[in-house]
């Protein structure tokens, strides 16, 4: 391997070159990104709700929830969860006399870093809903409308400019984060990287290659949330 | 539950927390004084230097920690050796470990994630203070050592405790290189022993006390300075 040839072969996307296996990995890491980022959402809108409507028991059990999601290292939380959540799942389903699932490592991981997710969307959504002003959701009710009603035209549209900072944020964590699936042995970029670099021992080239690839993926979608920024929060006037 | 293995591994738990805390204080210490520097470039420093200082703290932030510490660990690790006389030198037994490429990469890491804090901080220095100082007579680095850097980590501090809590909860990946620290003494006790939930639930408990710990010595020292609200 003397010259920059032979190490642009190595990166070319064609076997034996190992450039294919790395955008699919990144391709994958995406995949998982997205995947947990929704069910992020989803638990993080649930769980705002609940911390800011629900009842006591409810209430408590939200805060236990995001206080240790966020105190206990993520590493260990996805080893802690990926293991514990395949073997509690399939011994819910002994329990049932159901035969056990062989559960895929691709819903694994987004499970995993979706509930990840969940605890810091909680927070962010119930910030975000807490900063809108209570004389429009007033304004909503005194016109007759239901709390659902009342939901998705004031509090989702009202909340979305308060919450995409940290939407944003999170997204970033969220691919990162999926790095740490390599850990436990999912074929995302992180893992394929590894592989190809303990395949051809170009350790330096491989792992710099694949930091471009996360940093790619940083940039563009840093561009993408700053036009939805700006999307959201047309017609509303510009501070400072 | 069973947790009869603590009486044997607790000598080896007590080294991996050590080792855990070692990490923790390190990139924190090196991490903030790399901080300031890169903060204080990117704020007042000539124009090229703040376009590199702003590129390192972008590809840091924007690239997996893991990432970083496997370029480090493997890539660069496997580049040393090619150094002629390295391999003879003392420094050697200190390169050859896993503990320096992820003390190297964490303070690398959390520099970039502090400069950003510390840069808003400093921005954040109300002028008239900087200007009383100046008017007084302040050569630039007095004013720099005596008001605007105490007064912007000041600010900052609340954003640098929980900066340190997230350094904390990186530290564990410190095990994918061979440190042995709190997490992989928890996976080798797994090994070990088969245990696999027991471990875990006591490493989670230490980095619980830890975190407890952090929170409470910034409330103190955010205590220090009475803030009139």
């Amino acid at each position: 391997m003397s010259s920059t040839q032979s190490l642009l072969e190595l990166l070319s996307p064609y076997p034996p070159g190992w450039g294919g296996v790395l955008l699919a990995g990144a391709l994958s890491t995406v995949l998982i990104s997205l995947g947990a980022y929704f069910v992020g959402i989803v638990i993080g809108l649930t769980g705002a709700i609940g911390k800011l409507k629900g009842n006591r028991p409810v209430r408590f059990v939200l805060d236990l929830y995001t206080t240790a999601v966020r105190a206990i290292p993520e590493l260990i939380l996805i080893i802690g969860l990926y293991y514990a959540g395949t073997d509690g799942l399939n011994r819910i389903l002994l329990a049932l006399g159901l035969p056990a699932v062989e559960i895929n490592g691709f819903v694994a991981a987004v499970a995993v870093l979706g509930i990840v997710q969940g605890a810091y969307m909680t927070e962010v959504f119930r910030g975000a809903i807490l900063a809108i002003p209570v004389g429009q959701i007033e304004a909503a009710a005194a016109f007759g409308m239901r709390p659902r009603l009342r939901f998705r035209r004031i509090v989702l549209p009202a909340l979305m400019p308060n919450a995409l900072p940290g939407l944003a944020n999170l997204w970033m964590c969220v691919t990162k984060d999926s790095a740490l699936i390599a850990v436990v042995g999912y074929q995302e970029l992180a893992l394929a990287t590894r592989i190809a670099a303990g395949n051809t021992k170009h350790y330096f080239l491989f792992f710099l290659a694949s930091a471009a690839l996360y940093l790619a993926i940083t940039l563009l979608s840093n561009v993408l949330f700053s036009a939805l920024e700006t999307r959201f929060r047309r017609g509303q006037p510009k501070t400072a | 539950m069973n947790f009869s293995w603590i009486f044997s591994y607790w000598p080896l738990l007590a080294a991996g927390a050590v080792q855990t805390v070692l990490l923790l204080v390190i990139s924190v210490g090196f991490g903030f004084v790399l901080a300031i520097g890169l903060a204080l470039t990117q704020v007042i420093g000539p124009r090229w230097l703040k376009v590199m200082a702003r590129g390192y703290c972008t590809c840091l932030r924007g690239t997996p920690l893991l990432i970083q510490l496997w370029l480090l660990y493997y890539g660069v690790g496997s580049l040393l050796p090619m150094i002629p006389g390295l391999r003879a030198s003392f420094l050697w037994p200190i390169l050859r470990e896993g503990f320096f490429f992820a003390a190297v990469s964490f303070t690398l890491n959390y520099a970039a994630y502090e400069a950003e804090v510390l840069r808003g901080a400093l921005l954040a220095v109300p002028k008239g203070e900087l200007e009383a100082g100046r008017s007084f007579g302040m050569s630039s680095w007095t004013l720099l050592r005596r008001i605007w850097l105490p007064r912007a980590i000041r600010i900052a501090l609340p954003t640098i405790a929980g900066e340190v809590v997230l350094q904390l909860k990186a530290t564990p990946l410190a095990f994918t290189v061979t440190v042995m620290d709190l997490y992989a003494v928890a996976y080798k006790v797994r090994q070990d022993t088969l245990l696999v939930y027991e471990p875990l639930m006591v490493v989670t408990v230490f980095y619980v006390c830890l975190t407890l710990i952090i929170t409470r010595a910034f409330k103190i020292v955010e205590a220090q300075v009475p803030v009139r609200r």
